[in-house]
């Protein structure tokens, strides 16, 4: 009987549909790691770049956030940084637990705008870990970068931001 | 011919049961087809009264009536109930009543489903009003819920929302898979696909749709879910999620479903059209296929509710131009409709009346989504009064007109009474007026800039403000009129014929029934193999 088998097309049609927009989810990270969309910016790589290349100087700016309820310090030694592509450069973060409990941390990155997020790589960053900091401690870590000679020419400043979680209810068993 | 041949077997029993329990086990598509307009009519006035509430808050600048809180509620509630709750059961009503009856089958292919899909739809808005009545109030973060306003910054009673979205779905869905299994089943012999009345044709493709983007709501509900009580961050950047993820995940349900609430009623339209012009609908072929490539268009055009998020310049174009390619479908609709009524006896009955206001202001609502579609021009539109006007023109002379005007058409034909002709042209102009007041001028203040969702707005809006909220007053209060009208019908009404309107001769298997249609119908099989009789 051909209304059975229907029915029955139709629910597997229902319940694929279903599973299809949970497969957005990596679908849309796989779509913006290949397009450098989003400002996402991928794990440590280390590229070193031939000097001969066609370097020039630009800006790099960095930008601290705290996310809602997060009451830490967080900040950069300078705001701003004028630098050579295909160099390696360095900037120290300082971070503060002012509060008197011991908390965990997670910094997520972002580069702005989005389309430099490709040419940006860090070498070192905490925001590949979390941090744990006691109560009242203090740690400055830093970040290293180079930055892809290729990048197109009309991107004279890249932002990178880094926004601070706290994530101590997740990370507390550790 | 009459295709009403009872059958007398000892112990089948006809008619109704008696009470309320005839409405609770009811498996007849009719009795079912009833309860959903019932209930979308009662959903009607509840997300009616939250928009008198919202206009009353905007009637003068400054807070004036309710808390900027509760006017988020009754923004949120007014948007999720007017979609979920009136629109969409309301096709669903229409398709049950006149479905089977346009197809010659006895009644729905899965009839024990439908009453159902029908019994959890109260319970889902059940759910949803209570929550006005606890802790933190209802949902406040819009009809759209972005996260993470809809998850982390929630109040409470979002699980609440979640579970109602859930069971909504679950009903759309069981209801959507009853259609098409009754409409590819069910079909009188020598009913081919292609001599389907365009009702049928326009459920079918909308039916598909819903089975195809529901279950992706549902998706998108559950992570919502998971990230509020189970440490998920689908949406949370802090776990490694994307807030924007949500938005995609939404508007890929999201832009179907706008065309799920439209394309019944280009249905609906056209046999109305096609019935008081007295000509068959011109161009029928080309309004089928008109329908399935808008519905095909809609799966890939998602994007342009969310161009200002950051997007690449490739994918505002590729979004740009997918979604100005709708037009050209819709405008064959247009114009078959217009051709339709060129040099047809035309008549002017409410139901009429109400088609030929859809085909006009149905049209405008399309053409400043057009304006909308424009990349550029869509960063001054964005969250503006003027997206507010665009989708008010589209869904309230657009697709709440099409339902009015199907219920005054077919309404003799369920009731086997008139409506009363002036009270109706009344309701008419009135609704037509009023709508207009309303969601015209908010046009010209979207343009100014003036931004949606707000309680208060500046100064220099105030005088449109309002034009449109005395609009909207005279607008919910001239519905009364069309609720009036439908119960002096149901109890003081004029005998209709089996034929009910001049032009209905030949225009469908509904009007050779008798007025009421019995309450089985078609237990026989008409057969359109053989030439018809009846025209």
């Amino acid at each position: 009987m051909g209304q059975t088998k229907n029915v029955f097309r139709l629910l597997l049609i229902t319940f694929g549909m279903f599973g299809f927009g949970f497969a957005l989810v990596p679908l849309y990270d796989i779509f913006c790691d290949i397009t450098g969309l989003n400002g996402k910016v991928t794990g440590p790589t280390y590229t070193s770049y031939n000097e001969e290349l066609d370097t020039r100087s630009m800006k790099v700016t960095f930008v601290t956030l705290n996310n809602k309820n997060m009451p830490w310090s967080f900040k950069s030694d300078s705001p701003q940084m004028t630098i050579e592509t295909g160099k390696d450069y360095l900037m120290n973060f300082t971070f503060t637990n002012t509060t008197a409990e011991p908390m965990v941390a997670q910094a997520i990155p972002s580069v702005s705008p989005g389309r430099g997020a490709k040419y940006f790589h860090k070498t070192e960053c905490f925001c590949f870990e979390q941090q744990y900091l006691a109560a009242g401690e203090s740690i400055t870590i830093p970040v290293k970068f180079i930055i892809d000679p290729e990048i197109p020419r009309d991107i004279s400043t890249l932002a990178l931001g880094y926004t601070l979680f706290d994530v101590t209810e997740q990370f507390a068993y550790k | 011919m009459s295709a009403v041949i009872e059958s007398h077997h000892g112990d089948h029993h006809h008619g109704p049961a008696k009470g309320f329990s005839r409405w609770l086990y009811t498996t007849n598509h009719k009795d079912i087809g009833s309860l959903y307009l019932w209930f979308s009519f009662i959903m009607l006035f509840v997300g009616g009264a939250m928009a008198m509430v919202i206009r009353a808050e905007l009637f003068e600048p400054g807070s004036q009536i309710v808390s900027p809180e509760f006017y988020n509620q009754m923004v949120t509630n007014h948007g999720l109930i007017m979609v979920f709750g009136v629109i969409m059961p309301a096709f669903v009503g229409l398709a049950n009543w006149m479905i089977p009856m346009q197809i010659g089958a006895p009644d729905m292919a899965l009839p024990r489903l439908n009453n159902l899909s029908f019994w959890i739809l109260p319970a889902a808005f059940g759910v949803l009003l209570s929550t006005f009545l606890m802790e933190g109030g209802a949902p406040n973060f819009g009809w759209t819920f972005y996260a993470p306003l809809s998850t982390e910054y929630a109040p409470p009673t979002v699980t609440f929302f979640i579970f109602s979205v859930h069971i909504m779905g679950a009903s759309s869905i069981m209801g959507s898979i009853n259609i098409i299994t009754t409409i590819l089943n069910m079909r009188a012999p020598g009913m081919t696909l292609m001599k389907m009345p365009l009702f049928v044709w326009s459920w079918l493709i909308t039916a598909y749709l819903l089975i195809a983007v529901m279950p992706v709501l549902a998706g998108a509900v559950t992570m919502m879910l998971m990230d509020i009580h189970f440490g998920t961050s689908f949406f949370s950047a802090a776990g490694g999620g994307d807030p924007v993820l949500f938005q995609h995940v939404f508007w890929f349900f999201g832009h179907p479903e706008v065309y799920i609430m439209i394309l019944p009623a280009f249905g609906i339209v056209s046999h109305i059209i096609e019935t008081f012009s007295r000509k068959p609908i011109f161009g029928y072929s080309s309004m089928v296929y008109a329908i399935a490539s808008i519905a095909l268009l809609s799966f890939v055009v998602w994007a342009h509710h969310m161009f200002t998020v950051g997007m690449p310049i490739a994918g505002e174009l590729f979004f740009m131009y997918s979604t100005m390619l709708i037009a050209i479908p819709t405008g064959v609709k247009v114009f078959n409709w217009l051709s339709t009524m060129f040099r047809g006896s035309l008549t002017f009955e409410t139901p009429m009346l109400f088609a030929i206001a859809f085909v006009a202001l149905f049209t405008i609502g399309g053409l400043s989504g057009l304006m909308l579609a424009i990349a550029p021009a869509d960063f001054q539109y964005h969250d503006t009064y003027f997206v507010v006007a665009h989708f008010h023109y589209v869904l309230v002379p657009g697709a709440l007109f099409s339902i009015v005007a199907a219920v005054y058409y077919w309404l003799p034909k369920w009731t086997g009474y008139m409506y009363d002709e002036v009270l109706g042209k009344t309701h008419f102009w009135l609704s037509f007026i009023s709508v207009n007041l309303t969601f015209f001028p908010m046009h010209f203040v979207g343009l100014a800039g003036m931004p949606r969702r707000i309680p208060d707005y500046a100064m220099q809006f105030a005088d449109y403000n309002m034009i449109v909220s005395v609009g909207a007053f005279l607008f919910g209060l001239s519905q009364l009129l069309f609720l009036f009208n439908v119960l002096k019908c149901v109890y003081y009404g004029k005998s209709a014929t089996a034929e009910v309107w001049e032009g209905a001769k030949g225009k469908g298997l509904e009007w050779t029934v008798d007025s009421p249609a019995p309450y089985h119908t078609f237990e026989t099989s008409p057969d359109l193999t053989k030439p018809q009789t009846n025209s």
